[in-house]
């Protein structure tokens, strides 16, 4: 069983669900798993990784929220566990840390895994390229095999016991330091890791509208609001929003594409997601081509009657 | 202040791509090229960071003769040269090869500060910038989306899923853009005709083997086929119904 040794990210002492999952992802390669959680509150959330599979659990403490101090406590633990793996998840701070730690590890990166397989120490990794235009099947000789894991496709399990928990003092002399976040409003999900995401395109006719799609991600209440490049570029919505090859790639269990035409760099950024909904008024529009079920018909008109309905779905549990 | 920017040719965002005939690769047959997105957002902001603070940009690429048509529109915007790694097979290299590579010559070049897109649109790694960081011994910050640098010192805003944070770091570093840090300008015609005889130099390097090796590329699975519920908001409740009983989803 090779030691995978797994950054898990945490907010208020609570693991994140993409780290769950990257645990998740480790122990279907057969891992033995050492999870690092560093910042405020992560002995609360190292407490929680057993459960969820991991074998040991490292609480680094102290340290200055700097990237590339962090990467050298990751690697530095990689080495001393004779890590076979490191794993993060591919969110923002994931991918900002894995390469830094592979880098360190003299070993390559294969960024924003879908599938992870191992033989004995011989991992194989899955992932889209293009943002999901092909898709790879690669094997790595690599020293210490370092990847990122998709959010919303590997299974968290709960399956696991009680993890053997240790603390370490983290390193300081960081080059890069945080010094300081604008959080979002609370309670907003970001679209690559929401579970249900309600998309927007020009078919929504102007910025203003948009209110009613965040009224149908608010009646999901698991959803988050995306939108399609021509809207970003026009300046109607935020480019955090962008979903696409020069946006964000997203995987949730339900896509709603609203007045979203469906143009190829759009495509290949949602087509994994597991169910696709298109509403559009043009019946020939390409989206309809991927979507499992669709609408024709007016966003404005439909995206409203559809809130309704799912709260009142919600409302009978 | 010596600036680098790194670009790569990538297959353009609207191109419809085709798994060639070994199933290892993709058929390059008929595919147009473009600098990566993200890229053309890197060069813009060493084009302003040279405009504010003073130096010379240079425009890297690892890629093939062509890339010199891209490397020569940048310089036509107001990079001052271009170095091509002369290599045709730029785009079957993994993370750590091309880093390695461009390692070396950023570090030849005696830059502080090198700019690179978040990540190539063509493999999506988005390693190549921190790696090279990390190896130079250098601060990183990435998905940049506002950057301001006074003296020796930088402070860069960079977007993550809980909001934008603030990263504080002195040079030498490397960045990472992000769309929204800038507005990339166009050539002008004086910009064009400037840089029409300029020559960009090819260079050899020396090569650093794969750590992967790919197995099997495959087109994305099909969705199997869907339908269409029905009109307007009247098609609501069987799109519900659809939802919950038949996907299972709400």
């Amino acid at each position: 069983m090779p030691n995978i040794v797994v950054f898990v990210e945490q907010l208020s002492g609570k693991p994140s669900r993409a780290s769950l999952e990257c645990i998740g992802a480790a122990r279907s390669c057969g891992g033995t798993v050492t999870a690092i959680v560093a910042g405020a509150g992560a002995d609360a959330a190292a407490a929680e990784l057993g459960r969820f599979g991991a074998a040991k659990a490292v609480v680094l403490t102290g340290g200055e929220a700097s990237p590339d101090a962090l990467a050298a406590d990751l690697a530095a633990i990689a080495k001393e566990q004779g890590a076979k793996a490191f794993l993060a998840a591919a969110t923002s701070a994931g991918r900002d840390l894995a390469p830094r730690v592979a880098a360190l590890l003299d070993s390559t990166l294969f960024s924003d895994c879908t599938a992870l397989s191992a033989q004995g120490d011989a991992f194989t990794a899955v992932r889209p390229w293009l943002a999901g235009k092909a898709i790879a099947t690669l094997g790595s000789s690599a020293p210490v095999f370092c990847a990122t894991t998709r959010p919303n496709v590997f299974a968290a399990s709960e399956a696991g016991g009680k993890a053997e928990l240790t603390t370490r003092a983290a390193q300081s002399g960081g080059k890069a330091k945080v010094t300081g976040i604008a959080a979002k409003a609370i309670g907003k999900l970001d679209v690559k890791e929401a579970p249900v995401v309600v998309s927007g395109g020009r078919g929504m006719k102007g910025p203003e509208n948009f209110g009613i799609l965040e009224d149908l991600a608010a009646a999901f209440g698991n959803a988050a609001t995306g939108a399609s490049r021509a809207v970003v570029d026009a300046g109607w919505r935020p480019h955090s929003e962008q979903v696409g090859q020069t946006g964000k790639t997203v995987a949730p269990q339900l896509y709603i594409a609203v007045g979203i035409s469906g143009a190829i760099q759009h495509l290949a950024g949602m087509r994994t997601s597991k169910v696709i909904v298109a509403i559009n008024k043009d019946a020939e529009a390409p989206i309809f081509k991927v979507a499992d079920y669709g609408i024709v018909g007016d966003a404005l008109e439909v995206v409203p009657a559809l809130a309704k309905a799912v709260r009142e779905l919600k409302a009978k549990g | 202040m010596k600036i680098v920017a790194c670009i790569k040719r990538v297959p353009t965002t609207e191109a419809q791509v085709k798994v060639a005939a070994d199933q290892k690769s993709l058929d390059t047959a008929g595919l147009s090229w473009m600098t990566s997105f993200y890229d053309e957002i890197a060069v813009e902001e060493a084009i302003r960071t040279k405009e504010k603070h003073g130096g010379d940009v240079t425009v890297l690429t690892l890629g093939p003769a062509e890339a010199s048509k891209d490397v020569r529109e940048f310089m036509a915007r107001g990079a001052d040269a271009g170095v091509i790694l002369k290599d045709d097979q730029w785009h079957a290299r993994d993370v750590r090869s091309s880093a390695r590579i461009l390692c070396a010559r950023i570090q030849k070049s005696g830059a502080e500060i090198a700019f690179f897109g978040k990540l190539a649109t063509d493999r999506d790694n988005g390693g190549v910038g921190p790696m090279i960081a990390t190896w130079l011994g250098w601060a990183c910050v990435s998905d940049v989306v506002a950057l301001e640098i006074a003296g020796t010192q930088g402070t860069a805003k960079r977007e993550t899923e809980q909001g934008i944070e603030t990263v504080s770091f002195s040079l030498p570093a490397v960045i990472t853009c992000q769309k929204g840090l800038n507005e990339p300008r166009r050539a002008n015609l004086k910009g064009i005709m400037a840089v029409k005889q300029k020559p960009i130099p090819e260079e050899a390097f020396e090569d650093v083997p794969n750590q992967q090796q790919v197995q099997k590329v495959e087109p994305p699975p099909a969705r199997k086929p869907g339908r269409i519920v029905g009109e307007g908001a009247a098609a609501v409740p069987a799109l519900i119904q659809a939802l919950r009983n038949e996907a299972g989803v709400v």
